[in-house]
């Protein structure tokens, strides 16, 4: 039971509940209801719904935290229902609320616990400590020997997952991993799951009671209500535009065009080259590119490549050549994966009327304007609002197909 | 001859006595730390059976010791078995209480997490359950400690080693010039060796609970 895949990542697997039902013990009622679902491999599929519908449980299901009462559960085709628990969750990433980290071990130890459990080698799990500790944005120099009181929330957030993905199991379950950091860590971690899905692949169920959440994260949202009953499963599009009853408009809430924003991201958009300069650039040359560039101002980038200020002609002769003092900072930038109402927020905040536009390292990459995203919006709520008059247009012919069905119906008998 | 002379005189006696008092109690506590955790880690999960080792740990305790021993002599004979029998039945309690708290203790979450993550329930107890237990275990056994030095003295009652033999014989022979002395010596020399097992167990938690979870 060593080797569950090579080196070069697992990519998703589907998930098949059928007719999953869980009775607690005490409790007539079943707390999940015969659900019936599949899930696409490489797949984000959230759970949404009230408090206390269901969604844990069912999740908990999936790696048999929570044995079923009834139906089967189908991992990649294989029926898991009766197998081994232990076995199935090692290929099970499984991420929580508060990072469920263990305070006893540092960070490294932690995120080495699954390698070692289905024995790895020394160095390959050493290795690959420092290569999830990377992939989820965190220095592996400084964070290997901390232990998790030594880090802030998302941090530990962050480990979490690292933990969870260490020895790259197909499935990644994720219980409201990221309820109980502030918004603003929390949009941030959610970029960085965007980021992290599109290098892997993986099949991940995520439950959330955030709607915003959802349309950020899945590919799909399932809608659930009590008992876990499938209200409405299907693309986030299709849920804004679509909703099924009025439980799942409900669920959407107000604002429906402005979370439509939610669903695309700055890479949908046109990213545009900007002027840049460097820090290290001699001032000669910052002026030049200052006077040849044909824009009102210039990007300034540090050592690192990252957006430091923007600097408009003037500037420099008012700071007189102080690049230190010269200038106004970038208060805000979005990465490739950001969502549009993100880039939105960052635009309208930021008096030069676009936001610059960085990689996983937050070097600079290019901009995006005012005017790219309010075209991009436009076409999107055009688009949306054609699809939701063809939907009702379908739904009117139907009723009155119906209603002429009922009133020919018993019209016709009565004549006879 | 007065109490510093007295020292001067006996202080072989003494130190002997000490080291077999010290010994006797360092032993007893190393059997009633590993019968006491099992306990606890076969009763935890379980609401009755843990209150009942509790339950019946802290029975022992109320038996006096002077009973126990009396009721151990016929059964083992005189000298070291009685007095190691009883000691480490006094020492249970705090052993096995606090070795269930701190298993009970231990956040649902992270029992959740550690099964989730596929440990099985042998792996989940060794490498997450007691490590985190193990604060509250320590200071369980570090009362159980000082208790016992106390206790231990009844030892000489069953002609067993310890501090003890010098009080006995001092209250023995009352009104003699040396009795004081003797008794003196010996509480003196228990409370001494409290302090420095005590000592011992700070640099132990130092040296045991994990860094990660030290307060
Ligand atoms: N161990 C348990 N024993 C008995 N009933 C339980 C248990 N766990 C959950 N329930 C019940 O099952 C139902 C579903 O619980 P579940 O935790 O799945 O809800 P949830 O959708 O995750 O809610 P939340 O959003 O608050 O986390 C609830 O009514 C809950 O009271
Ligand atoms: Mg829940």
């Amino acid at each position: 039971m060593s080797e569950t895949e090579s080196g070069g990542g697992a990519h998703g697997a589907t998930i098949e509940l059928v007719n999953l039902t869980k009775r607690y013990p005490g409790n007539p009622s079943p707390a999940v209801d015969n659900v019936t679902m599949e899930i696409k491999a490489g797949e984000t599929v959230i759970f949404v719904g009230p408090s206390g519908c269901g969604k844990s449980t069912t999740l908990k299901m999936i790696n048999r935290l929570i044995e079923p009462t009834g139906g089967r559960i189908r991992i990649d085709g294989e029926d898991v229902t009766d197998i081994d628990p232990v076995k199935l969750r090692r290929k099970v990433g499984y991420a929580i609320q508060s990072s469920g980290l263990f305070p006893h071990m540092t960070v490294a130890q932690n995120i080495a616990l699954v390698p070692k459990m289905i024995g790895w080698p020394k160095g390959r799990i050493r290795d690959r400590v420092e290569e999830m500790l990377d992939l989820v944005g965190l220095d592996p120099g400084e964070f290997h020997g901390r232990y998790p009181r030594q880090l802030s929330g998302g941090q530990q957030q962050r480990v979490g997952v690292a933990r969870a993905l260490a020895a790259d199991p197909p499935v990644l379950l994720m219980d409201e991993p990221f309820g109980a950091v502030d918004p603003i860590t929390r949009d941030h971690l959610q970029d960085e799951l965007i980021r992290l899905q599109h290098e892997l692949h993986k099949t991940i169920v995520f439950v959330t009671h955030d709607f915003d959440e959802a349309i950020k994260l899945g590919d799909r949202i399932a809608v659930l209500r009590e008992r876990s009953h499938i209200a409405q499963f299907d693309t986030p599009e299709a849920i804004l535009t679509n909703p099924a009853d009025d439980f799942v408009s409900g669920f959407v809430g107000a604002g429906a065009a402005l979370k439509r924003l939610n669903l695309s991201r700055v890479r949908d958009v046109e990213i545009t080259d900007y002027p840049t300069v460097t820090v290290d650039d001699p001032l000669q040359t910052i002026f030049n590119k200052l006077r040849s560039s044909g824009t009102n101002e210039i990007l300034l980038l540090d050592q690192r490549r990252r957006p430091y200020k923007w600097l408009r002609r003037g500037d420099l002769m008012r700071a007189r050549g102080s690049l230190a003092r010269a200038g106004t900072l970038v208060s805000d930038t979005v990465t490739r994966d950001a969502t549009l109402r993100d880039a939105l927020e960052a635009v309208l905040t930021d008096n030069t009327g676009r936001v610059a536009v960085t990689g996983r390292r937050g070097e600079y990459i290019g901009v995006v304007d005012m005017e790219t995203l309010l075209n991009s919006v436009h076409e999107l709520l055009e688009a949306d609002r054609l699809e939701a008059l063809e939907a009702q247009h379908e739904l009117e012919e139907a009723r009155a197909a119906q209603t002429h069905a009922e009133q020919e119906g018993p019209g016709g008998e009565a004549k006879a | 001859m007065n109490f510093w002379e007295y020292l001067a005189n006996r202080h072989q006696q003494l130190l002997t006595d000490a080291y077999q008092q010290a010994s006797l109690v360092f032993q007893c506590m190393l059997m009633a730390t590993a019968i006491g955790v099992v306990i606890g880690v076969v009763t935890y999960r379980s609401g009755w059976a843990g209150n009942l080792a509790t339950v019946g740990t802290s029975a022992i305790l109320t038996v006096p010791s002077l009973a126990m021993i009396g009721l151990l002599i016929p059964l083992v004979g005189l000298g070291v078995p009685p007095t190691v029998i009883a000691l480490t039945l006094y020492g249970l309690l705090p052993v096995v209480r606090n070795a269930i708290v701190g298993l009970r203790g231990v956040d649902p979450t992270l029992v959740d997490a550690a099964k989730g993550i596929g440990m099985s329930s042998a792996m989940r107890l060794l490498r997450v359950e007691l490590p985190l237990a193990w604060p509250p275990i320590l200071t369980g056994i570090r009362v159980s400690t000082q208790m016992l030095m106390g206790i231990a003295a009844i030892a000489a009652y069953a002609s067993g080693p310890g501090l003890g033999n010098e009080i006995f014989r001092g209250i023995a022979s009352l009104g003699s010039k040396n009795a004081l002395n003797q008794v003196l010596a010996g509480t003196l020399g228990i409370i001494i060796l409290a302090l420095l097992f005590d000592a011992a167990y700070v640099v132990i938690g130092r040296l045991t609970i994990p860094r990660g979870i030290r307060v």
